[in-house]
């Protein structure tokens, strides 16, 4: 099957992420990608435990216990799980070959993203003016902003991902060229969220828990 | 669309090298830019050894050797071994499983720019106010008080380059399980598929740790944070933990390629199949399994305790069982084949013996205990240099001797190969055999001179006429190359007569799309086994069709030099108000060509059927 | 679950057959959502009502992982055939991932 090529409802294939060679190799080559980052973000924790709570002035300075609170941590939550599902939706259009439907979706599924990075602009500026927990003012301050910061910057990275396939495709539909790509995107998607599942839990749950 | 190689001018042909997807090509760009790095490097480590050749030697100050030595190892390992090896994998490994190209030509590219401009902006650091001097571990309790930019010429270059390396990495293992042709099961891949296989998944793993180390050092350097800084809760054993994490693996992401290339010279050139091939493979994934868990051992001196240190110390000396393994199956492979000491034989049947003493030394220093009487002697130094020398770069040029017919469709001279060969086994043992009891008689490491009188001199003198010995043999090497390739005689598909992998039945150079039909691969060595039924060539596995191509791309080069231009930015940050702007500017042109990357549609190309006969009649020239 | 490209002579069942086949995996795709929606209240709950710590730190990273397994297996589809390079790779970052927290929470001191 040729990328380029137009296809209908009947002659969209099965599995459209898979159906060339170089979509093939994108899935594959993506996955791989992933393995990587699991590695990535479990530096970034590991180093978060080590640091944590680690400030020039005990007593004086924000702990984590001090500093988390769970509603805030909960609606970001149920924000970036919904977005997941979102995608989930688009995919499923994708495959039954419904641009307009998926399109959709993936709006929906950006909107929850930036409610999600907006909610952690907020939180971050809070924890600056309210107690001085800084990236410059401990150890601990450094591995937090840096752990979040590293996800937040995924976040943004996966919104102008889907934003630009979303404007660049909007004209002229699925074919098998950009299913793959917008596949793949999703699969990055649902990645920031296994690894916002670890950051909830064990930054600011446990963080709390003391 | 389709491009067939002309006689172009000079401008046409650098330009042909700057936007090029070529695996064969960037092949050649990794060997150039890796060989002009080794011989940097190279320099570097004369220098050294003439600075240490006499006691209280003042050839170069205290400062200075500490940024040469820095730059030696860094230079070393990341800007000269590693892109020598994928200089190889690139070249080679492709054709090996008959594949047409790599699975991401463009990453393919944009690896190879990362990897230059990285490692253009490290050694810009020479005249830029001075070298990285903490060495080539950089450890973070020295490295975040050195004054000058030195460290951030280190922390930002090795980030770009190692990118480079990532997607390197990520690009063989999607081609290795993608794109192997029919028959071509992963139990009848070439032993140096399997160790770039192998090699690849260590690098997505091992690159990580590493590239988070990095940004830490530097947000703490150039952004205030406070992770190493003891003083307001950081800790510097986690730069020890996340390098050597990186570290440790890093060694077999460059040896087991090494042991790959001598696979393929021994069985070759005793014209027998690999001793013990799946034993081999099973030592190969063994290998990069448990060099995952035994990082510690180069901290067992920084106090991780009894307990830590017997776990790592135990797990050490149990990857001397594979590599075990794999020195039997190598002189088993000899045994009972008709040897051809050709030049890259004579590099692999000195390897063994030289490897063997780095593994012996590796063992003893994997004894904790023992460790702390090494450590940071001279005895670690001929260590890993027995590991790294007599492992890695004796692979190097015996596999630039093998595979450069095929890279570049003619042979290096033999006489001067063997030539080479000797000049640079004797230096080798002489520089550093010595080392051993420099070591034990309590020389330390990274130190710029001694006092006369301690029992030094002597045993240094030996060390540095050793390292006279194996300038002259690089020397040797570049004479062979520079007069083959002025003679330049072209050779046929299978120059060393005994080829036995897939490489070796097309043309050499070959085409530029390597495989004119996909060749069927009915077992191991499969080149080996249509030979030896009387056959020319490989069987076809499809009819002849239209071939698909990629395009040619100027953005990878753009993508780096973004970064590239990023990254003066972000060092001189805080220092001048025009930085953040650079760091603005270098992302923006970074970016920009991501985002022309994906708006723009690059559906490559097709060579059609009638070409690829015309071809067949005139005989293929690419 | 893969999709199989003809399970039939006529295109047409075909895939009205791989309509409702996707359909199916969408109800499952909601039933796996509501589950982690589930894991992800009994884990702040766990915490709201301060516990022992003893408790409730295991108990939430067991629902973490819990709920990542529904995320790689159901969204992210590793279920389906074809993804076994995937899972390897995905597994083998896992482990490296895991020793390397597990030492930073062990051998990192003073």
């Amino acid at each position: 099957m040729h990328a380029e090529e137009k296809l209908t409802y009947e002659t969209w294939p099965a599995e459209p992420e898979k159906s060339t060679l170089e979509a093939k190799n994108k899935f594959l080559g993506f996955w791989l990608f992933l393995g990587g980052e699991t590695v990535l973000f479990a530096s970034l924790f590991a180093t978060y435990l080590a640091l944590k709570d680690k400030v020039p002035n005990p007593g004086e300075a924000a702990l984590a216990k001090d500093l988390f609170e769970l509603p805030l941590t909960f609606v970001a939550t149920m924000l970036l799980l919904t977005s997941s599902l979102t995608s989930v939706y688009a995919m499923y259009q994708m495959k039954n070959f419904q641009f307009k439907k998926m399109m959709l979706w993936l709006g929906i599924t950006v909107l929850l993203g930036l409610g999600f990075l907006g909610l952690e602009v907020y939180e971050f500026n809070h924890y600056v003016h309210e107690y001085h927990h800084t990236f410059t003012s401990s150890a601990f301050g450094s591995a937090f902003y840096t752990l979040v910061g590293f996800h937040g910057g995924h976040v943004t990275f996966g919104l102008a991902w889907i934003l630009t396939l979303m404007i660049r495709n909007a004209k002229r539909g699925l074919n098998l060229y950009n299913a793959p790509k917008f596949y793949v995107a999703s699969l990055y998607w649902h990645f920031i969220d296994v690894v916002w599942v670890f950051i909830f839990t064990v930054v600011y749950l446990m963080g709390m828990v003391g | 669309m389709s491009t067939y190689a002309q006689k172009k001018g000079f401008g046409a042909t650098v330009w042909d090298f700057l936007t090029t997807v070529d695996h064969k090509k960037i092949a050649i760009l990794y060997l150039l830019a890796g060989g002009i790095f080794f011989v940097v490097g190279g320099l570097e480590a004369v220098f050294i050894r003439i600075q240490l050749a006499v006691p209280n030697n003042d050839f170069v100050s205290a400062g200075a050797f500490n940024e040469i030595i820095t730059m030696h190892g860094t230079t070393m390992i990341f800007l000269a071994a590693m892109p020598i090896l994928f200089g190889f994998m690139n070249a080679v490994m492709p054709l090996q499983i008959g594949a047409r190209d790599v699975a991401f030509p463009f990453l393919n590219a944009l690896g190879f720019w990362l990897f230059f401009f990285g490692g253009v902006f490290l050694n810009l650091s020479w005249f830029l106010g001075g070298a990285p001097d903490a060495g080539w571990t950089s450890y973070a309790s020295l490295a975040i008080h050195s004054k000058g930019h030195g460290i951030d010429f280190y922390v930002l270059g090795l980030q770009i380059s190692g990118l480079g390396t990532l997607i390197g990495g990520i690009n063989f293992l999607a081609t290795i399980i993608n794109m192997r042709a029919p028959g071509m099961t992963y139990m009848r891949m070439p032993l140096f598929t399997w160790t770039t296989f192998v090699a690849s998944a260590l690098i997505l793993f091992a690159f990580p740790p590493l590239t988070v180390g990095l940004v830490l050092m530097m947000f703490d350097r150039m952004f205030g944070s406070n992770f190493f800084v003891v003083a307001n809760g950081g800790n510097t054993v986690i730069w020890e933990h996340l390098f050597w994490i990186f570290g440790h693996p890093e060694v077999y992401i460059l040896v087991l390629p090494a042991f790959g290339i001598f696979s393929e010279i021994f069985s070759t050139f005793s014209r027998k199949r690999l001793f013990g091939y799946s034993s081999m493979v099973f030592a190969t994934v063994l290998i990069g399994f448990l060099g995952f868990m035994v990082w510690a051992h180069h901290m067992f001196t920084t106090g991780l305790g009894p307990v830590a240190n017997a776990i790592f110390a135990v797990a050490t000396m149990a990857i001397g069982v594979p590599t075990g393994i794999k020195i039997f199956n190598w002189l088993f492979t000899m045994w009972g084949g008709s040897v051809k000491f050709t030049a890259p034989m004579h590099w692999a049947f000195a390897f063994i013996p030289s490897f063997i003493m780095g593994g012996v030394t590796g063992v003893m220093l994997a004894a904790a205990a023992a460790d702390y009487q090494y450590h940071d002697t001279y005895f670690v130094v001929a260590h890993f240099h027995y590991v790294i020398v007599g492992g890695v770069v004796f692979s190097i040029f015996a596999g630039t001797t093998y595979w450069w017919p095929k890279i570049f469709g003619t042979m290096l001279n033999e006489t001067l190969g063997k030539i080479t060969f000797w000049l640079f086994f004797i230096g080798f043992h002489m520089t550093f055999f010595i080392q051993h009891f420099l070591g034990l008689w309590g020389m330390p490491r990274r130190v710029f001179t001694y006092l006369p009188g301690q029992g030094f001199d002597t045993a240094n003198m030996i060390s540095s006429i050793g390292a006279l010995f194996m300038s002259l043999g690089v020397i040797a090497l570049l004479i062979n190359v520079v007069v083959t390739s002025v003679k330049n005689v072209k050779v046929g598909d299978d120059p060393w007569g005994d080829g036995r992998t897939l490489e070796w039945s097309i043309s050499s150079p070959p085409p530029f799309y390597n495989f004119k039909q996909l060749p069927l691969v009915r077992g191991l060595d499969a080149f080996w086994i249509e030979k030896m039924e009387g056959k020319k060539g490989m069987i076809p596995a499809e009819p002849l069709g239209d071939i698909h191509m990629p395009n040619a791309s100027f953005l990878p080069f753009i993508m780096a030099m973004g970064l590239f231009i990023a990254a003066f930015g972000a060092l001189y940050h805080g220092e001048h108000s025009w930085s953040i702007l650079v760091i603005i500017i270098g992302l923006l042109v970074t970016f920009g060509a991501m985002f022309v990357r994906s708006v723009k549609d690059d559906h490559g190309f097709h060579i059609h059927k009638e070409e690829l006969m015309d071809d067949n009649d005139k005989g293929v020239k690419a | 679950m893969a999709n199989q490209q003809t399970n039939s002579g006529n295109p047409r069942v075909d895939l009205e057959y791989r309509r409702r086949k996707s359909a199916e995996e969408m109800r499952y795709q909601v039933v796996s959502f509501s589950l982690m929606i589930f894991l992800t209240l009994v884990a702040f709950a766990a915490v709201a009502m301060k516990g022992s710590a003893w408790f409730t730190v295991p108990f939430i990273i067991l629902l973490a992982f819990v709920q990542v397994v529904f995320q790689l297996y159901y969204f992210m589809h590793m279920s389906h055939k074809g993804h076994e390079a995937p899972s390897l790779f995905l597994y083998s970052g896992l482990f490296v991932g895991l020793i390397t927290v597990l030492t930073f929470m062990t051998i990192v001191w003073w």
